[in-house]
């Protein structure tokens, strides 16, 4: 029963992790239909920031809380100026914005190992974040470690800001507009252009914010981005573009289910499972779970 | 297949095809174009690199190979198919597989399950690999098998675009896991290494490594010539047609899943051909050569040359792998820098890759003359 429940919640914390991920994407990704292939190093600059900080603040608590907003800081700076550079040129070419910001983050990795060196670095997780809490006792202890927890919360805590921007400010209401219907929010004095560079510097941002939280439960490296970043696409591509919930959900289901395929099989073969599992699920929804309904044809 | 099932509509599609400028590629100038490439092949390059050099250049062909299917199926079809590395994997390990068992002779395990494996005898799935006609058939025709059982599922429920692609990525990813984690029957993260002979020929003999250049090349003008038939067919029309509005095809009758089917699965067995041949000219296969990285590699050379024109893609596909072992040797980070100026430059700016250059001249050379700009056509232009 214990190993049922551990295994689980080391799903639900993937689950948090890929969630804090794919939110970001959820935006640039949901709402511009840009795949921004840079969003993994903007993952990475959130998590170098933290490395940064550490070094210039003693505390390792005081920088981990500072590193929150100034990752966000510093990865939505480099998300504007990347759709501001790049990605406005593109929007009609969704296939192209693929490969242009493979490019960029070819070029970001190396930046990185250029300025930071290639082999990894580690930060120091504060006291508080390094234990476990002991939910069952005795001979067969079940313990979730505080750091998987603290992620957890921060993915809840990111879900519901994002959710309330969305829904209750007028910027919320702009997204959401441009989202539904490009032209008819540019008709009526929408600029959906600034929409865009915001919602892209907000989707950065939550991608340097997961950067904060991946340096908890991993070390720091110019490729820490690459693998994971495929993971998230596939949860914004089975949970349909254009809403959280979708988003939400999709992120925890895989990430249980990933873990529990890796206790039952080994990590390799979970990985095949689940990719199985996602081509049948889109066999049923094609669109993902929730879409928007349109008229449109495409 | 792609036959038209509908009467209606044909005629104006017929219509339409003709007047494409598609089909004013003068098939004298081909002609002349594929023998000179043949010559240039078979006659030019040996004599003029030396052994170690030719032995690259059928490293880089190969790679060309898989340019000219995804010309088929990403220039002319719209699909970016960012999973290429698998079918180059399946084709390459079904090759290597072979070449490993012909190595260790009969009734002997490959060295690497000596190595690590508790195996005492052959896995079953290894065994028909112990057939040279079985496993050249399956380099082909399993990357081909995958590609239609995989593409059925994904076309048939419309999923299209991006979505595709990232699938495709996704699938490629796995794939790799896949094969680092089954170390004792795959050669885990090593792969297959150090493959000695080729059906008998002894690989480490220098003339023997040129006649393994030889095939890949004349694979390569084969593979060549077929696409072009593609392309140049009603087929290929079609295909193009799909690419640029799906729905208008499916409202004159036709299905295109099926039309995209055909082309992902061209492609795919196009890659496993590849990476069969590539296997006796590198002596090896790895997860390495086929994850994420190398099959987005495989879609750049193309896009540098031109995706929608198969003597770009092709083109492409050479300069981008010769540019990669000249650069990367020496300075590695500069490569890297270089890699994604390349992705930016050629997606961003210059979509038709540099094939595209050649109507753009032609255009404004047309302007100076006086005479009637043709019209800009955005991807299909060069053939």
């Amino acid at each position: 029963m214990t190993v049922i429940l551990g295994q689980t919640f080391t799903g639900i914390s993937i689950g948090a992790v890929l969630l804090l991920i794919a939110l970001g994407l959820s935006l640039t990704f949901g709402q511009m239909n840009v795949i921004n292939m840079a969003h993994g190093e903007f993952i990475m600059a959130g998590a170098y920031t933290t490395y940064v900080l550490q070094k210039s603040i003693s505390g390792a608590g005081l920088s981990l809380l500072v590193a929150l907003p100034v990752a966000f800081l510093v990865a939505g700076a480099l998300g504007a100026l990347l759709e501001w550079l790049l990605i406005r040129r593109l929007y009609l070419r969704p296939l192209d914005t693929l490969l242009v910001t493979w490019g960029v983050s070819l070029m970001l990795q190396q930046l990185a190992r250029d300025i930071f060196g290639a082999p990894n670095v580690q930060t120091r997780a504060p006291d508080l974040l390094t234990g476990n809490i002991t939910i069952i006792g005795g001979d067969d202890p079940l313990t979730f470690a505080n750091s998987r927890l603290f992620i957890l919360g921060l993915a809840i805590a990111a879900v519901v800001a994002l959710s309330l921007t969305l829904r209750m400010t007028s910027l919320g209401r702009r997204i959401r507009g441009v989202v539904q219907n490009r032209d008819l929010a540019e008709v009526s004095g929408i600029s959906t252009e600034r929409v865009d560079r915001t919602a892209f510097f907000i989707g950065s941002g939550l991608a340097g914010v997961a950067g904060v939280a991946l340096t908890l439960v991993g070390p720091i490296g110019p490729t820490m981005g690459t693998n994971i970043i495929i993971d998230a696409f596939l949860v914004i591509v089975v949970g349909g573009i254009g809403q959280l919930k979708g988003t939400v959900i999709v992120a925890f289901v895989l990430g249980v289910l990933q873990s529990v395929l890796e206790y039952s099989t080994t990590v390799s073969v979970a990985k095949v499972l689940v990719l199985v599992a996602i081509v049948a699920f889109l066999q049923w929804r094609p669109q993902g779970l929730y879409t928007l309904r349109t008229r449109s044809l495409v | 297949m792609t036959e038209p099932t509908a009467p209606k509509g044909t005629t104006v599609v017929a219509e339409w095809v003709v007047k494409s400028p598609v089909l004013k590629g003068c098939s004298a100038r081909a002609a002349a174009g594929f023998a000179a490439a043949a010559v240039a092949l078979f006659a030019l390059a040996p004599l003029a690199l030396s052994d170690f050099r030719l032995g690259l250049l059928a490293k880089y062909l190969c790679t060309a190979m898989v340019a000219v299917g995804i010309c088929l199926a990403w220039g002319r079809g719209g699909l970016l198919t960012l999973g290429q590395g698998v079918f180059f994997g399946l084709g390459g390990y079904a090759m290597a597989m072979h070449l490993k068992i012909a190595d260790a002779g009969p009734g002997n395990l490959p060295d690497f399950m000596q190595l690590y494996g508790t195996a005492t005898e052959l896995p079953w799935w290894w065994r028909p690999f112990e057939n040279p006609l079985f496993a050249l058939a399956a380099t082909v025709l399993l990357p081909m098998a995958v590609a239609a059982i995989l593409g059925s599922f994904i076309f048939r429920r419309r999923v299209k675009g991006a979505y595709f692609a990232i699938l495709s990525q996704a699938l490629t990813a796995a794939f790799a896991i896949w094969l680092i984690g089954q170390q004792a029957t795959t050669g885990g993260t090593n792969g297959l290494t150090d493959i000695q002979g080729f059906f008998g020929y002894d690989l480490n003999d220098p003339v023997n490594q040129r006649m393994v250049y030889f095939v890949i090349a004349a694979a390569l003008l084969l593979l060549i010539a077929l696409a072009r038939q593609l392309i140049h067919s009603r087929y290929g029309e079609l295909l193009v047609a799909v690419r640029d509005s799906e729905e208008r095809v499916r409202f004159l009758g036709y299905n295109p899943a099926n039309v995209k089917l055909v082309a992902y699965v061209v492609a795919a067995g196009m890659a496993g051909l590849a990476g069969a041949l590539f296997v006796p000219a590198v002596g090896i296969i790895s997860p390495a050569m086929i994850g994420i990285v190398p099959s987005i590699e495989f879609v750049i050379g193309a896009a540098v040359g031109g995706r929608a024109s198969l003597v770009g893609a092709v083109l492409g596909a050479v300069g981008v792998a010769w540019a990669k072992t000249a650069l990367s040797e020496e300075f590695p980070a500069a490569w890297t820098y270089f890699q994604g100026l390349l992705f930016i430059v050629a997606l961003a700016f210059l979509p038709g890759g540099l094939a595209s250059l050649v109507g753009i001249v032609r255009r404004r050379r047309a302007a100076r003359a006086g005479g009637e700009p043709s019209p800009a056509l955005p991807l299909g232009e060069a053939a």
